[in-house]
């Protein structure tokens, strides 16, 4: 860590912070804000920052008008299923690229390489068609599908593979171990740190994928959190604190968790970066 | 036959099990992310080549039409509209964000009091979905009711911009959005880098009377090079995809869209909405093609600038 700044660099510091903190914050206040207010309220002039009385009425109607548990459970779905499989199948491959040699390792890390640097628009009018012809759209199971496998997971943990040392292979098959067993059993616990980054990486951007789930699933029973709220200004139109009391259901299970994990969350992010 | 080459045929059966084995296990370990590879990607992105030179009905007949979609798109005034939109929102969204986030990992890496508690609270925009960010942007921006023009009012300013609806607004207004997403999440990527760079350089060049600025300047910012390139080059590929938040921010009947919409909308409308997929297939090798090549270009250019110590 760098030296304590003198105490008028640090008014400055904590000023410009502070600045910052609003700006980010002050977004989320206001929605939270709007969400109690009556309609005359929220378009009052000059503007009333608190409700007179906190109108929980907008969160049952808003509730009441969406199917939100079943957002929820698509959401949540998407997520374990995205998780679980792209981190089980990058972390197999991952292992395979940095620890063992066979012919086609090196193409097939051209292939991960290729993925990556493509934007994902390229994939998804082909994906939306095998999903149809699946027979698999407007199914809480298409939301999983472009997700199963990840590029960027190979790569991230090919990384902290090739951290881990080698002799451990050696060691294990002395002991008699065949390579599945030696992956599952020493290295794979060692790569705990990889795994919970890249966990988190696909948790999170799955939650906020919104093209394909918009595009994939079209009735409203079938949606995630992300594309189903989208639906909420065709049917609220300006009524705005409704709709902020759309977003807050919306976002307030992602920041709970956000809030219980922001050490995995900050750290496991910080390790999905260029290193 | 003597007892030296049975334990070197031997060995050589061994060495070949092994090399077997490790194939086996090659194959079969890589074999899942292969397949799902080469199905949900490499495959596909050769169909959109080549669904770009085809026309696709609705019941999924395609004919071809050899380059008509791309001459198509070089008289049609909405493809130049959005990539202008398109490139002026990542160059400018992209530069201020990168300030910014490279401001507040500095600072948040300093001893004082409650940095942990800016670090999260400046992620928090991440975390949010993306269609509720811009739903209470788009109340912010509001012209009557919303919280800016009334700032704005409050401030001596006139207060009355149509930050939803003025043509020569709309871009502006997704620019500022983009850059309080990203920032946060920019700044926790910086962060790491920073916690890389030895106590040590600091400490010498306190000796050598160097002040903050110049220790920011000589230290931190070439050190900080590596990771300051990563988050250049996602931030703008991600950013010449941006879809999102326009697609929430401004209804498809908001006349202003026009100047609003990216590369990545327009396929959208025209894959989705419009049901013209041939079209939307060869606006999307454009984007592809104009993000690899700035991706090439940094690619190239960071010998100049990036340090790999």
């Amino acid at each position: 860590m760098i030296k304590e700044p003198s105490n008028k660099a640090k008014f400055f510091i904590q000023l410009t912070l502070i600045i910052g903190a609003l700006a980010m914050i002050i977004p989320f206040l206001w929605m939270l804000l709007t969400s109690g207010k009556t309609q005359a309220e929220s378009t009052a002039i000059p503007p009333q920052i608190f409700p007179e009385k906190f109108q929980w009425k907008n969160y049952s109607n808003v509730w009441d008008a969406l199917p939100f548990v079943s957002f929820y459970w698509n959401t949540g779905v998407m997520i374990a299923g995205r998780v679980l499989f792209s981190t089980l199948f990058s972390a197999m491959a991952a292992f395979a690229v940095a620890k063992l040699e066979f012919p086609g390792k090196n193409i097939f890390f051209m292939l991960v390489l290729t993925q990556m640097m493509i934007p994902a628009q390229i994939f998804i009018t082909p994906q939306y068609l095998l999903v149809q012809k699946l027979g698999l759209l407007d199914t809480t199971i298409a939301l999983i599908i472009p997700g199963i496998v990840s590029a960027f997971g190979t790569f991230l943990l090919r990384q902290f593979f090739l951290q881990l040392p080698d002799d451990m292979m050696e060691a294990a098959k002395i002991d008699g171990a065949n390579i599945g067993q030696i992956f599952f059993k020493v290295y794979l616990p060692l790569a705990r740190s990889g795994l919970v980054s890249l966990s988190v990486f696909t948790a999170l951007f799955a939650y906020k994928d919104l093209m394909w789930p918009l595009i994939a699933n079209i009735s409203q029973d079938k949606m995630s959190l992300s594309a189903g709220i989208t639906t909420l200004q065709g049917q609220f139109t300006t009524n705005y604190p409704e709709l902020m009391a759309g977003s807050v259901i919306s976002i307030i299970p992602m920041v709970i968790l956000y809030i219980i994990f922001q050490k995995q969350f900050i750290e496991g992010i910080a390790n999905t970066g260029g290193k | 036959m003597n007892s030296q080459s049975e334990t070197k045929s031997q060995k050589v059966s061994y060495k070949n099990k092994e090399k077997r084995s490790m194939m086996f296990w090659g194959w079969a370990l890589i074999a899942p992310t292969l397949i799902g590879l080469l199905v949900l990607n490499i495959i596909p992105m050769i169909q959109t080549l080549v669904m770009s030179f085809q026309n696709v009905s609705t019941f999924g007949e395609s004919t071809w039409v050899h380059f008509d979609n791309y001459i198509r798109m070089i008289g049609d005034p909405k493809v130049w509209q959005s990539l202008k939109n398109t490139l002026l929102y990542g160059l400018v969204q992209v530069p201020i964000t990168v300030i910014l986030s490279t401001i507040a990992a500095v600072l948040v890496n300093q001893k004082i009091k409650g940095v942990q508690v800016y670090r999260v609270i400046y992620f928090l925009p991440m975390i949010a979905a993306p269609a509720a960010v811009a739903m209470v942007w788009r109340w912010m921006y509001n012209s009557e009711y919303g919280l800016i023009n009334t700032f704005l009012k409050f401030l001596g300013f006139s207060g009355n911009i149509e930050w939803l609806y003025n043509p020569n607004v709309v871009l502006w207004s997704l620019i500022i959005v983009g850059i309080w997403s990203s920032v946060g999440y920019n700044m926790i990527l910086l962060l790491s880098g920073l916690q890389e760079i030895p106590t040590t350089y600091y400490e010498a060049a306190d000796l050598d009377g160097a002040g903050p600025i110049r220790q920011f300047f000589s230290i931190t910012l070439p050190l900080l090079t590596p990771q300051l390139f990563f988050v250049l080059v996602t931030s703008i590929i991600s950013a010449f995809q941006v879809f999102d938040l326009i697609y929430v921010m401004f209804d498809d009947t908001n006349i202003a869209l026009s100047h609003v919409e990216s590369l990545a909308y327009l396929f959208y409308d025209h894959t989705f909405v419009l049901d013209d997929k041939g079209y939307g297939a060869a606006i999307v090798i454009v984007l592809v093609i104009l993000i690899m090549m700035v991706t090439v270009i940094q690619l190239v250019g960071q010998k100049k600038w990036v340090n790999y110590d």
